[in-house]
């Protein structure tokens, strides 16, 4: 009770920085004690423990598990794993992915948005490049990877090119679409307030895009992960020593372990979703009206 | 009109004449509005009642300069906004329309949103915008509200800032296109409240398209029917209720004698409009 009345009596500093602790403390625990975490941690714990039985079935009994039972247990893999991050060339590999995807991406993302914006916003843009953008459209990026190779001098040129191609096409049909099906209503409402064209397309079209530039940026992403690496396996990585995780894949698989080579695999799972996580972050903190829903 | 109040409206005087709208000339020909004229005094509020699809939304967009018309001119104090040399009326933020369902920017808080008109017509400076901004909407009880995002804040309270947003601009006319449709009975009565109230202090010109005929009549200085399509007016309904109103206008006889009266009216076309194959009156 007096206690009670003493804590009240504190400066109001020390009382609010009380009262908001708990708050952050429940936030934790409610995750930590929330069904969806704990099914989530079990579920994942038990595909690991299933991988591992079903990998040493056969050394146990002889019977071998159809198609799990070839794949090295989880073990082997951290194994691998522990073994190969002391590895520069590992490291190494995944920066020169990262570098790939990233410059193909941003270049994607400069060139897209405009590009899809014009198209939107200009009738004679859209009549004159729309239909050649389509025909180039569905051809797979990875086609583009011997002409590439033949017309970009350095082979990390023709990699970042093809991982260009991947996410450009997405990210132009995505900010087409979504700078199209802004509300006429917004538009109407801001052109009889006074807008200039200027206002409009800065204040009402861009906005008005940005959760389709960035549902574009996502899906792009994705796509330019997919392509460099099978870039990077067809090209040889480009560079001595280390020429990226798809490199990294291929010559385990060549030269390695099946162990290395998943521990590539979970490798680019892991940046893919690096990536995402960042482009979501990004998303949200430019579309602060977004988080409400 | 309204005599115990001090402002007395001078601006705001819509003048429709005999104006026709077809749409698609080439095509299959659909006559929208037909010959239509009506005079709308400054000032006055003016509500516009008729089955769905008759076309009084297509006389607020061409007032608005959103569509153009194929007869007739349009004048608002004494000059044209639009006839047979110029279809297509300017857009202007002298006329400013509150549509139906809304249509806040979601992507600006309610301040910015109000703001954003004095800002890109650079009649003020962003500071002087965003303070008057502010003052308007906590005069409309929005400013605990003002940072908050349009999808944060109720349906009623997006569509007040709205008011305020068009009311910003000193709009000569407000143009109200169902604004209150799809609320219920209890926000709607305070949207109703919080409109004239509005009205009371600005005297802005208010055409206001409507299904609700109460809404009408206990809003409007006049009550325009409209027929069927091709819209022209039917009849024209005064309502000679004393201003400043309050919800207990909706009990009084007078009231209830206008409502049966407009009743009568809009019932014998939402019937033509029911047997021509239109959607019925929502």
């Amino acid at each position: 009770m007096s206690e009670a009345v003493q804590n009240g009596g504190t400066s109001n500093g020390a009382h609010s920085s009380g009262e908001i602790k708990p708050r952050k403390k429940s936030k934790l625990g409610k995750a930590l004690s929330s069904k969806t975490f704990w099914r989530g941690v079990i579920a994942l714990v038990g595909f690991v423990v299933f991988w591992e039985l079903c990998s040493r079935t056969y050394g146990w009994t002889g019977i071998q598990i159809p198609w799990i039972g070839k794949v090295p247990p989880p073990t082997e893999v951290i194994y691998a794993w522990s073994y190969v991050i002391w590895l520069p060339g590992y490291w190494e590999s995944w920066y020169l992915s990262s570098a790939r995807v990233f410059a193909g991406f941003i270049v994607a993302m400069v060139l897209g948005i405009p590009f899809g914006l014009c198209l939107a916003v200009n009738k004679y843009f859209y009549d004159i490049f729309f239909p050649p953008f389509e025909v180039l459209r569905p051809i797979p990026p990875l086609a583009w990877v011997p002409a590439s190779i033949v017309f970009w001098p350095t082979t990390e040129m023709s990699i970042t090119f093809v991982t260009f191609l991947g996410a450009f096409y997405t990210i132009v049909i995505n900010v087409l679409g979504g700078a199209r099906s802004i509300d006429i209503r917004y538009l109407r409402a801001a052109q009889s307030m006074g807008a200039t064209q200027w206002d409009l397309f800065s204040k009402i079209i861009l906005p008005g895009t940005l959760p389709s530039i960035f549902t574009g940026a996502a899906v792009g992403m994705g796509i330019t992960w997919e392509v460099v690496l099978a870039g990077e396996m067809i090209s040889g990585g480009g560079q001595q020593g280390g020429g990226g995780l798809g490199f990294f894949i291929w010559s385990s698989y060549m030269g390695g372990t099946v162990a290395q080579v998943i521990v590539g695999m979970i490798s680019i799972g892991i940046a893919g979703y690096l990536s995402s996580s960042l482009i979501r972050y990004i998303g949200s903190i430019s579309m602060p009206w977004r988080r409400l829903f | 009109m309204a005599d115990n109040n001090n402002t007395k409206a001078t601006k705001g005087a819509i003048s429709i004449r005999n104006v026709t709208k077809i749409y698609d000339p080439e095509g299959v020909n659909v006559m929208a509005v037909d010959d239509c004229s009506l005079e709308i005094g400054a000032g006055e509020v003016c509500m516009i009642v008729g089955p769905s699809g008759c076309g009084k939304t297509t006389l607020l967009n061409a007032i608005a300069g959103f569509h153009s018309i194929t007869k007739g001119e349009i004048y608002l104090d004494g000059e044209m906004l639009c006839g047979p040399s110029k279809p297509l009326a300017d857009q202007g933020a002298d006329r400013i329309v509150v549509f139906q369902h809304g249509a806040l920017f979601p992507w600006m808080t309610l301040i910015d949103n109000v703001a954003y008109g004095p800002k890109v017509q650079e009649t003020m400076t962003k500071a002087e915008a965003l303070d008057k901004a502010g003052h308007m909407l906590a005069e409309a009880g929005l400013g605990d509200v003002a940072g908050k995002y349009p999808g944060e804040v109720s349906s009623g309270m997006a569509r007040r800032a709205e008011i305020v947003r068009a009311l910003i601009n000193d709009p000569k006319v407000l143009l109200l296109d169902e604004p209150y449709r799809a609320m219920d009975a209890l926000t709607k009565s305070i949207m109703h409240e919080s409109l004239l109230e509005v009205y009371d202090r600005t005297k802005v010109t208010i055409f206001f398209i409507t299904h609700d005929l109460e809404e009408a009549i206990f809003l409007g200085d006049r009550v325009v029917v409209m027929t069927t399509r091709p819209a022209k007016t039917k009849t024209i309904l005064d309502v000679n209720i004393e201003r400043p109103r309050d919800y207990h206008v909706l009990s009084s006889n007078q009231f209830r004698v206008l409502v049966e009266d407009a009743k009568d009216a809009v019932h014998e076309e939402a019937v033509k409009a029911f047997e021509a194959g239109e959607r019925e009156l929502a």
